[in-house]
Formats: C-alpha cells, sequence, structure tokens
C-alpha cells in the first residue's frame, strides 16, 4: 500500500483513535461527577464489552451491526447532503416487512432462497418508507428533516399496531409477531450470537467505501453534497436524480438493519425492536467523518459502549443512559472547530447541512 | 357521558395538550424567524421537565413550589439552549448535527440525574403542581367554558405571550432586526445590526420557552417527572412553526390542531367509539406531513434559516 493510501486510510482513523480516548475521558469525568467510582464502573464497562470473546461477539459485535449498517445508510445521506434522521423509522420498516414476510414464507421455501428474499424485502421496504420523505422533498419541498423525524413516530406507532393486529403472534397474548421459521434465521458465527448479518454490514461498508470513492454514482453523490448549485451549472449532473437516489439507498441500508436485526437477533417484530439504533447511527457516521471504512469502526466502538453500558448497569448500578451523554459530548467535541482534526478535503462532511438548508 | 359534556372535554383536553407545544413552538419560531433551527429542542423541553421537578420539590415545603418550579424550568432550558447557541451562533457549527447532539445530552443527562437523585424508584408524587385557575362566570359558558376558563396559569401565560410575540416581532425595532437577520445577516450586519447577539437572544429566549413547555407537563399534566417525558414534542413543535409559516399566531394555531388530533382518542372513549388507540397517536404527524405538503413546503421560511451565521 503506498504512503497517500495509508495517509487517506488515517484520517477516519486517528479520528477513530480520538474518539475512544474522548469517551473514555467523558466517561470517567461523568462518572466522578455524578458520585459513581469510576474504576469499578469503568472495569465494568471493559468486561461487557472487550473483556472477554463472549463479550467482544455476543454482546459488542452484535449491537454494532445496526449501528454499522445505519451509520452507512446516514453517511450515504449526509455525503449526497440529504439530512436523512429517519434511519430510525426506516430500520422500523425495514424490520416489520421483514417479519411480514417471514410470516407468508413460514418454512416452506429453502434457506438459501428464503433469507436473501426476506433481507431484501426490508431493504425495500426501508428504502419505500425513505421515499414517501425523498417525494415530499422532491415534489413539495418539506424538509427532509422534519419529514423523516415525523416519518419516524409514524413507523413506531405502525409497529405497535402491527404487533396487537395483522402481525399478532397466534396465541394473541403477547404484542408481537410469530417467531421466524428457522429457515428465516441468519446462521450465527462460532459458539456465539453473532450472527452472518455482521459480514454483510462490513461488506455493505466495503462496497459503499469502493462505490462513493470509485463510481460514477458516486462522483455525483459526492459533487452534489459539496456543491448543489455548482453540479447543476456544470450541466452533466441531474442534482434531483442523485439526492433522490441516496436518499432511497441510504432507506434501503437503514431497512436492511432492521431485518438483520429480525433474522439475525429478535427473530420476532415488537415494539422497542430498536432502542434509536436509526438515531446513535447519526452520531456514528459524523464521527467516522461520514467515511464508510470508519463507520465500520466506529460502529463497534459504540456496539461497545452500549453492551458496556448494560454491564455498568448491572455491576456498578451506573443509569446505562449515561452513554447517551457521551455520545452527546463526542458528537459536540467533533464540531467544536478549535478541537476538529485536521481532515482531508476527501471526507468534507462540514457542507452537509449548509448545502441543503440554505 | 352526554353528547355535550363529550364535547366540553374533548376541547378541554385539547387547549391542555396544545399549551407545552405552543410554548416550545413559540419560542422555536423566535430562534428560527433569526434564522436558527433549533432541533435540540427536544433535550431542552426534557430539562426544563427535570429543573421543574428539581425546583418545584426543592422549595415544596414553603408553599412556592410551583413557583420556583417554573422558575428553574425556564433556567434548565435556557441553560441547554446555550449549549446550543455556543456551538452554533459563536463557533457556526453546522445546526441540524448540534440539534440532534443537544437532544441525545438533554435525554441523557436528565435520565442519569434522575436515577442519580431520585433512585430507582423515581420520585414521589408529591410535588406541588399549579391548580386551575377557574374564572368565574365564564368558565360556566356552554362548550368553550371548561376549556378557555379553567386551565392552570401556564396557560393562560402561553394566550398572552402570543399577541405578545406578534407584537414584538412585527411592531418593534428590535422585532424587525430580528427578523432582518434571519432573512439576510450579512445585509443586517451591514446595516449596523450585531446578527451574533439577536441571534444568541432568539436561542436563548426559545430556550427559556421550551423549558417551560417542560414545566408546564410536570407542573400542570402530570404531576411527576419521567425519563423521556418529552416523548417527542420538541420534534412536532419543531413540525408546528413550519406549520405556523414561522408566525406567533400560526404556531399558536399549529399547536391548538395538534392538540386537537392528539384529544380524540379521549373524545372517542368518551363516545365509547372504537378504533385502534395508535391510530389516534398517529394522526397528529400524519396531519402534519400532509399540512407541509399542502403548504408547499419551505415558502415563507426565513431566507437564511439553518445557514451558518457570517463570519465576524
Amino acid at each position: 500500500m503506498s504512503t497517500t493510501a495509508l495517509r487517506r486510510l488515517g484520517g477516519p482513523f486517528a479520528g477513530v483513535a480520538v474518539a475512544v480516548l474522548a469517551a473514555v475521558i467523558v466517561l470517567t469525568i461523568l462518572l466522578a461527577l455524578t458520585g459513581y467510582p469510576p474504576g469499578p464502573s469503568l472495569l465494568a464497562l471493559w468486561r461487557g464489552s472487550f473483556g472477554t470473546s463472549y463479550a467482544l461477539t455476543s454482546a459488542t459485535l452484535v449491537r454494532a451491526t445496526p449501528l454499522i449498517l445505519a451509520g452507512l445508510a446516514v453517511t450515504l445521506a449526509f455525503r449526497a447532503g440529504v439530512l436523512n434522521i429517519g434511519a430510525e423509522g426506516q430500520l422500523l420498516a425495514g424490520a416489520a416487512a421483514t417479519a411480514a414476510c417471514g410470516v407468508g414464507l413460514g418454512d416452506r421455501v429453502a434457506i438459501w432462497l428464503s433469507l436473501p428474499v426476506a433481507l431484501a424485502v426490508g431493504a425495500v421496504a426501508g428504502g419505500a418508507w425513505a421515499g414517501i420523505a425523498a417525494w415530499l422533498r422532491q415534489r413539495f419541498g418539506v424538509l427532509e428533516v422534519i419529514s423523516t423525524i415525523m416519518l419516524n413516530f409514524l413507523a413506531a406507532f405502525g409497529v405497535s399496531w402491527l404487533v396487537r393486529g395483522p402481525l399478532q403472534e397466534h396465541s394473541h397474548i403477547y404484542p408481537q409477531s410469530p417467531t421466524l421459521a428457522p429457515a428465516l434465521r441468519l446462521p450465527h458465527l462460532a459458539a456465539s450470537r453473532l450472527h452472518a448479518g455482521f459480514l454483510l454490514a462490513v461488506l455493505a461498508g466495503l462496497v459503499i467505501a469502493w462505490v462513493i470513492r470509485a463510481t460514477a454514482p458516486g462522483f455525483r453523490l459526492r459533487v452534489v453534497g459539496a456543491n448543489p448549485a455548482a453540479a447543476a451549472l456544470a450541466g452533466r449532473i441531474a442534482v434531483g436524480r442523485t439526492t433522490t437516489g441516496a436518499f432511497l439507498a441510504s432507506g434501503a441500508l437503514a431497512g436492511l438493519a432492521g431485518a438483520v436485526q429480525v433474522t439475525g437477533v429478535t427473530y420476532a417484530l415488537y415494539e422497542n425492536l430498536s432502542p434509536g439504533y436509526g438515531y446513535t447511527a447519526i452520531a456514528v457516521a459524523l464521527l467516522a467523518s461520514l467515511d464508510p471504512l470508519a463507520v465500520i469502526a466506529v460502529g463497534i466502538l459504540f456496539g461497545a459502549l452500549e453492551a458496556g453500558a448494560g454491564a455498568m448497569q448491572r455491576d456498578a448500578g451506573v443509569p446505562a443512559v449515561m452513554v447517551s451523554v457521551v455520545e452527546a459530548v463526542l458528537i459536540l467535541i467533533f464540531l467544536a472547530p478549535r478541537l476538529r482534526l485536521p481532515r482531508r478535503g476527501d471526507g468534507a462532511p462540514a457542507v452537509a447541512g449548509d448545502a441543503r438548508i440554505a | 357521558m352526554s353528547a355535550t359534556g363529550a364535547i366540553d372535554g374533548y376541547l378541554a383536553a385539547t387547549v391542555r395538550l396544545a399549551t407545552p407545544l405552543a410554548f416550545a413552538a413559540l419560542g422555536e419560531t423566535i430562534a428560527e424567524q433569526a434564522g436558527i433551527i433549533n432541533v435540540g429542542l427536544e433535550g431542552i423541553i426534557i430539562a426544563g421537565s427535570f429543573g421543574a421537578l428539581v425546583g418545584a420539590s426543592s422549595l415544596a415545603g414553603a408553599g412556592a413550589g410551583v413557583a420556583t418550579g417554573f422558575v428553574a424550568a425556564a433556567l434548565a432550558g435556557a441553560l441547554v439552549a446555550a449549549v446550543f447557541a455556543l456551538f452554533t451562533v459563536v463557533w457556526r457549527a453546522e445546526q441540524i448535527i448540534t440539534g440532534t447532539a443537544v437532544t441525545l445530552l438533554g435525554l441523557g443527562l436528565t435520565g442519569t440525574l434522575y436515577q442519580r437523585l431520585y433512585g430507582a424508584g423515581g420520585a414521589a408524587l408529591s410535588i406541588p403542581t399549579a391548580p386551575a385557575v377557574v374564572v368565574p362566570g365564564l368558565s360556566r359558558l356552554p362548550i368553550v367554558g371548561a376549556a378557555l376558563f379553567a386551565q392552570p396559569i401556564s396557560t393562560y401565560a402561553v394566550v398572552l405571550l402570543v399577541p405578545g410575540i406578534w407584537w414584538w416581532t412585527y411592531r418593534t425595532q428590535a422585532g424587525l432586526a430580528l427578523r432582518a437577520v434571519g432573512e439576510n445577516p450579512d445585509a443586517a450586519r451591514a446595516a449596523g445590526l450585531s446578527p451574533l447577539r439577536l441571534q444568541l437572544g432568539a436561542v436563548l429566549a426559545g430556550g427559556v420557552l421550551g423549558g417551560l413547555a417542560g414545566g408546564t407537563l410536570v407542573l400542570a399534566q402530570v404531576g411527576t417527572f419521567a425519563e423521556g417525558m418529552s416523548a417527542g414534542r420538541g420534534f412536532i413543535a419543531i413540525a408546528i412553526v413550519a406549520l405556523g409559516r414561522w408566525h406567533p399566531v400560526g404556531a399558536a394555531a399549529g399547536a391548538l390542531l395538534f392538540g386537537a388530533a392528539s384529544a380524540l382518542q379521549f373524545l372517542f372513549q368518551a363516545m365509547h367509539w372504537s378504533a385502534p388507540y395508535q391510530l389516534f397517536l398517529a394522526l397528529p404527524y400524519l396531519l402534519t406531513l400532509i399540512a407541509l405538503a399542502g403548504l408547499a413546503g419551505r415558502r415563507g421560511a426565513p431566507a437564511a434559516l439553518g445557514t451558518r451565521p457570517p463570519v465576524r
């Protein structure tokens, strides 16, 4: 690998290293301020995240999987200047569609066919859910920031209705869908709860990195995201079509995150299937400087934080919600110009908001 | 229950549910008129709720609990808004992203502090609440009496705020300056105005009103605090601002529309009509989407909304 290539890789990953360090420092300060013993609490966090191979595979990487996929969704949208805050809703739409597809397919179809179909259905549903906001933006000029937030709430209510209505399990006691047939479950890796969805997420990161860096659609996406007016003036780029395409692809990735969660972890649809993965994904994408490869690393870091937070609550009585504060402070550190790392133009997300909102 | 009784109750519920939304939407209107979109409003509201809990319970014995609760709610809202303003107005960071972080911060900090201060069992239900102030005579009016003249003090306050804010923004020099900054900060600065001071003031005012929205939830409605009790009201208020065409009267009307849609669930219960309850929960969001599309998106928005403040 040439030195330039190494440097290109080094940029966002240096950011990840700083993020890890910052997370630990912020957490220590928070623990001390709120009167929890930092030492034992951090130790519990470590044990629950990276400390054992079981924690790493069955807790950290399992949680990292939806964060990586949804983080890639946010990355793709933001790179095109689309402020898609709706990964949460798109994830839920994907999960619901996959669960419905599972109920329909049952055990009748072989796994090599049924599983890809179920995942594809989830991705399409996520894309369609994003498509509503994309259409509202394109046709009526509705800000996607507002429409995607509204659609997040609608998706949550929709899931709540489905699991008590048309998709409720057969005994009609529990608010959840019937359990998926074995033919619709993602295979596990080794002797852990880690499922093949993690590999899918990593593969998605590699593919998207390649698409953005080395293909014509990726080039259009970067140009439109950096300066839509210039892209339109240059005449060769259909700005509307590019942003809509990125919006739909973003929704599809978030939908896939939901599909993977249903086929790999929960095996059923229920409320609170996602503890806000779609919102955390925004933090993941930003801390990764909107670099798809760095999204994988930051996704694992955040998966570890969330897995460790559970252990911290169990073993040290620290409220797990404290992790939200850490995530928030990490985003703010990323934003604070005086603290921000110098970045290469390649990952420039700075105009994501300006370009579109203005 | 009689049909008129049900309608009285429906209108009263509409106004009750609209009150916190109106506070938050009025505050966000001021900030957005100055060109700053604050998606951190959700975090501001929950901070206001938590502030209200702490403020009200600390002076509950002295009989001043409700008053200190509202003051603490306003301060807590302003504090969170100050974090947002520091990043977006002073350091010119991207507003949507900062707002997302501020929402996370508000929800996370209040949740952590709540569990720390009140334990896993939560706060007692004994904090003082604002009683309904019944206007003699008028509250007995048919249909609108209970809705308009038997509400907690915060509802009357927000009703008075609407014309007050309208007058300030459209009839005073300061209001004109604020709107000028929201339309074109560079031109406003060339004309001798200070975008920095105006935008800081607008965001902080929005924080005070957002905090009062959270305080209203605790002190005039629920009577206690629960983690995440803002329940998306900040995001709804941002939609209401767009729905109300960035005008204070429009914001109040939008809040009432939202309140009316949310209160439908009570009307259906009273009338024994059945429908999936999620439909009523979803209705306000659905209406907002349709209304935003119908009103053709950004028309009426301050021209510089969401853009970075000018370099100083």
